[in-house]
């Protein structure tokens, strides 16, 4: 284990000579898209292609009783007007459960609501025309006869007897539940010195990618075939689903991604409007493309993160914690999320919390209920910002309590650096984690002494900064135990297929996808470094299921880890191949060759002895040449899926520095650090701007974020201008490092570094505000989003 | 619809262009889909985001929030045209360099606020650039690299250090 510096290269065993791995390289697509030059599914126009738009309930709950079509579909520019009824003759409905979670249950969801709208903003008529104004404009000509039934806001009483039932065939609403009881908690916290009892709710918020979902389904009759051009996480899961819902084979169905404005977990679900737009494209034998305009997006998208958790946890004088207990509460609308479900993000919790801990008590409850508001499902981070808010806000809490430093009591209670392999008291099972280390690098980085000292001088003059920390646990690099497992065709495994091309150049199709982490250019490093060539000499192909190989896409902090091995071994498999050839015309060994800056050497000494491109000319043109019975393979595919562990945990932690100004209540963010360790670094770069965009994101939840809703299940802010996002002047310069903890499940080592930010930044800047307002006496902040208004709360001036 | 549309004569990225368009047409709707410029870019459509920037007249204005109609004489620019003409290539290798952007949606409207912020050969501290950057809004980066990608551009023009 070493720390690594921030962006020098670091050389590892990968480091073949002219190694990619470990280097800030820019990647190969940003220059197209400097230049506006991206193709996003919103720039995509096809032949004959039409418009929808949908009607949305604007009731929260209620039948509908008629849908008079008639005036809209004499409307200029209309091709077509579309009921639930009649589209459900052209597409299945579909349920989101997994069977390893047990006991999740949910109901059949159609593409447009047939009888029954269960949330505002579901779609329950759509208009197809030549111009999306047009049918926009026809929208409002179509009539629907609602009767609305009562709205199940409230998560707390959606279990109650007196509460309707949203889908009477279920019986309640009810989706979800799990009980973990491991040790002896209640003993444990009786033999304790210091008690924290406290409830920390989470606002429900969600993605706002820059670019709203948008899809272009284009059936093509003559062909047999749909080509649907998707802004998504996982084309090969969703050309599944397409055939699966259109009774289709999936090798009539091709997706295609190229660029996607935003994802963050947004983009990996199924969405009814656009299965519906598929299933309208079907109907109407022609390209059909539906964009979500902004307040589509805010009642459509999924939401995430609504949680109430009321938390316990125990601590001896000495500062080792006893006990940690959690109830967990979470209501994710009407309908689990079909094919992930809306049972992770809780199921996450109960796993995470107190994760990086080696207390062995621990009590967890979740309940996850359904209610008539936009469905939740899994966002960047899912499950983790909440865990680890309540794990580290209990921890400085108590630490508060029994007078202790933050930092002291991590490092009396975080598990040894030296203790791995280990099994968590929820079992979740760590192949090497580094909070020590982590911990004593963010020490220094932040010079934490001198920070201190800072805050206790500003304090006599008035000035409340507070400093927080979170140290944390990230799931990476999911094996077939995340979905797998429990019947959803989401692959977890991924594939590379790498071949060379006539002038000796390399061509990698990857199942992984890019929607802006960088995955293409960590492919091509992998490749470029594992083949030997340039990485100008590498163009890398994705998001295309006719044409890469079959995988899971980009979630769960998996590209790099799983795709990027994948890579790697399908670069070593070509390089064997052409020294094969090469040996032949050389008349060498090919283990006495190797392939450097897209040249054949010998490998003891490095001369060249032959160029890529005239072996390339002599297998493709002149293969006569050969010596008999030696034929050329220089296509070569390597997948890979982790084995040794169902989930490459990484690990880390931030801190805050931030200015409460006590008299307005507004948060001045000064500083931000993160310490993560993620294993082998393939792009020290790319690592650090997956941390700080992800940090940022948590800071939104922190301070701004919340899709407020009123007590009839109505969306009161659902625009930019009232939903708030964290912008430039409010956010901190972030300083990041890295403790360097390679997983030896693959070759490279890498873990993933997507969601780190996001998991722990939240927790960070409670603490850190609780810290700043506790010399004021002020209750400790444990509902989220911190607003200027509960702030001045907690002071007692409002 | 012809007697809610209107002809139009303007000048985008320094080619004549005459349409009839819809009076309720916005600036980026035209862009994109009359002219296929689809580099500017529509993430909210009331004024928040900031995806949608291009300059009209020398000024940057908000693709939503301006008509077609209203451009009716006027010299626009966009990410296109910016690009070719290369004045934002210092600021476009910045980007890339520094890695200012992942899934590039808010770039070209983040390149044409920055622009004009550096117009005048002005070096504004970390905190102005932070300010005047805050009408765009980018999901992904949480806005330090583009920070530091402006203040190295604007060091660069001024002969500075970097």
């Amino acid at each position: 284990m070493k720390i690594a510096a921030d962006s020098p290269p670091v050389l590892t065993a990968l480091d073949r000579p002219n190694s990619y791995i470990g280097r800030s390289v820019p990647r190969p697509n940003l220059h197209r898209l400097t230049q506006g030059r991206g193709q996003y599914v919103s720039d995509v126009s096809l032949p004959r292609m039409v418009h929808v738009a949908f009607l949305r309930s604007p009731h929260a709950h209620a039948r509908i009783v008629a849908v008079k079509t008639e005036a809209a579909k004499k409307a200029p520019g209309v091709i077509a007007v579309v009921t639930g009824a009649e589209l459900a003759k052209v597409m299945t409905p579909w349920v989101g459960v997994l069977t390893h979670l047990k006991g999740l249950k949910s109901a059949p969801q159609p593409p447009i609501a047939i009888d029954h709208a269960c949330w505002q903003g579901e779609a329950v008529c759509a208009v197809v025309a030549r111009t999306r104004a047009q049918a926009e404009d026809a929208c409002d000509l179509v009539e629907i006869d609602y009767r609305p039934l009562p709205a199940v806001a409230d998560a707390e009483t959606a279990l109650d007897a007196k509460t309707t039932v949203i889908h009477p065939a279920l019986g309640d609403n009810l989706c979800f539940e799990r009980k973990l009881d491991v040790g002896a908690v209640d003993k444990a916290v009786a033999e304790s010195d210091a008690v924290v009892e406290t409830t920390f709710t989470f606002g429900r918020h969600t993605g706002v990618t820059t670019e709203p979902r948008a899809v272009v389904a284009d059936w093509n009759e003559g062909e047999q075939r749909l080509t649907v051009y998707q802004g998504t996480q996982a084309p090969h899961m969703m050309q599944n689903l397409f055939a699966k819902h259109l009774d289709l084979a999936e090798h009539q169905v091709r997706v295609v991604t190229k660029d996607v404005g935003g994802s963050f977990g947004i983009k990996v679900h199924t969405y009814a409007d656009e299965m519906a737009t598929v299933a309208l494209s079907k109907l109407l034998r022609r390209p059909v493309k539906f964009v979500a305009d902004r307040i589509e997006s805010f009642v459509t998208d999924i939401h995430a993160r609504d949680h109430r958790v009321k938390a316990k946890i125990g601590v001896k004088k000495d500062g080792t914690i006893t006990a940690f207990e959690i109830d967990d509460l979470t209501g994710i609308g009407p309908y689990s999320v079909y094919p992930r479900t809306s049972g992770i993000e809780a199921n996450q919790v109960v796993n995470l919390t107190g994760g990086p801990y080696t207390c062995a008590n621990y009590r967890a409850q979740t309940r996850v209920v359904f209610q008539n508001k936009n469905v939740m499902c899994q966002y960047r981070a899912v499950g983790h910002p909440i865990a680890v808010a309540v794990t580290e806000g209990l921890v400085e809490l108590a630490a508060a309590k029994i007078g202790m430093d933050p930092l002291e009591i991590r490092r009396r209670n975080l598990i040894a650096d030296d203790a791995y392999p280990c099994t968590s008291a929820a079992g979740l099972k760590f192949e090497r984690l580094s909070h020590h280390e982590a911990l004593a690098h963010l020490d220094s980085l932040m010079n934490y002494a001198g920070l201190r000292a800072e805050q206790k001088k500003l304090r006599a003059q008035g000035i409340y900064r507070g400093i927080g920390f979170a140290s944390f646990i990230e799931v990476t690099n999911p094996s077939a135990a995340f979905y797998g497992v429990g019947g959803a065709k989401i692959s977890s495994q991924d594939g590379a297929t790498v071949k060379l091309d006539a002038q000796g150049a390399i061509v990698v199709a990857t199942g992984v996808s890019e929607q802006g982490q960088g995955a293409e250019s960590v492919i091509a490093q992998c490749v470029a470094t594992s083949f030997g060539v340039a990485m100008d000499k590498v163009r890398v192909i994705m998001g295309d299921t006719d044409n890469t190989p079959y995988g899971g896409g980009t979630w769960a902090s998996r590209a790099a880890g799983i795709g990027g091995e994948a890579a790697w071994q399908a670069g070593k498999a070509l390089r064997a191949n052409v020294l094969d050839v090469a040996a032949s015309i050389l008349q060498a060994k090919p283990e006495a060759l190797d392939i450097r800056n897209g040249v054949v050497v010998d490998a003891a000494n490095g001369t060249e002895r032959l160029r890529l491109e005239e072996l390339a000319r002599v297998a493709y043109f002149r293969p006569d040449t050969l010596p008999a019975g030696v034929q050329a393979e220089l296509v070569a595919t390597r997948h890979y899926v982790p084995r040794a562990w169902p989930f490459a945990f990484t690990n880390g932690v931030q801190a805050s520095y931030l200015e409460v100004d006590t008299d307005s209540g507004f948060v001045k963010l000064l500083k931000h650090w993160c310490v993560e360790d993620c294993g082998t670094i393939i792009n020290p770069q790319l690592v650090d701007e997956q941390i700080r965009g992800g940090v940022v994101q948590g800071i939104g939840a922190a301070l701004f974020e919340q899709c407020l809703y009123d007590e009839r299940g109505q969306m009161l802010n659902g625009n930019m201008a009232d939903y708030l996002v964290p912008m430039a002047a409010e956010m901190p310069d972030i300083e990041c490092g890295h403790v360097v903890s390679p997983t030896a499940d693959s070759e490279l080592g890498a873990k993933g570094a997507g969601e780190a930010g996001t998991a722990g930044a939240p927790a960070c800047v409670m603490n850190a505000i609780n810290d700043a307002l506790r010399p004021l006496g002020a209750q400790p902040l444990t509902d989220m989003p911190f607003t200027p208004g509960k702030i001045l709360k907690a002071l007692g001036r409002l | 619809m012809s007697e809610h549309a209107l002809d139009i004569s303007l000048t985008v990225n320094g080619e004549p262009v005459a349409e009839r368009v819809e009076a309720r047409r916005t600036l980026v709707d035209f862009l994109r889909e009359d002219l296929s410029l689809t580099g500017s870019h529509i993430g909210c459509e009331h004024g928040v985001c900031g995806a949608c920037t291009v300059r009209v007249d020398g000024e940057i204005v908000r693709g939503c929030l301006i008509l077609a109609v209203q451009c009716d004489g006027a010299k626009v620019e966009t990410i296109e045209g910016l690009s070719d003409s290369g004045e934002l290539a210092d600021l476009q290798a910045a980007f890339e360099q520094r890695n200012a952007l992942q899934c590039g949606y808010c770039t070209p409207g983040m390149l044409a606020a920055a622009q004009d912020l550096l117009k005048g050969g002005v070096v504004p501290s970390r905190d102005e650039i932070r300010a005047h950057i805050s009408g765009n809004y980018c999901r992904c980066t949480g806005y330090h690299a583009i920070v530091d990608a402006i203040e190295a551009v604007a060091q660069q023009r001024a002969g500075g250090k970097r």
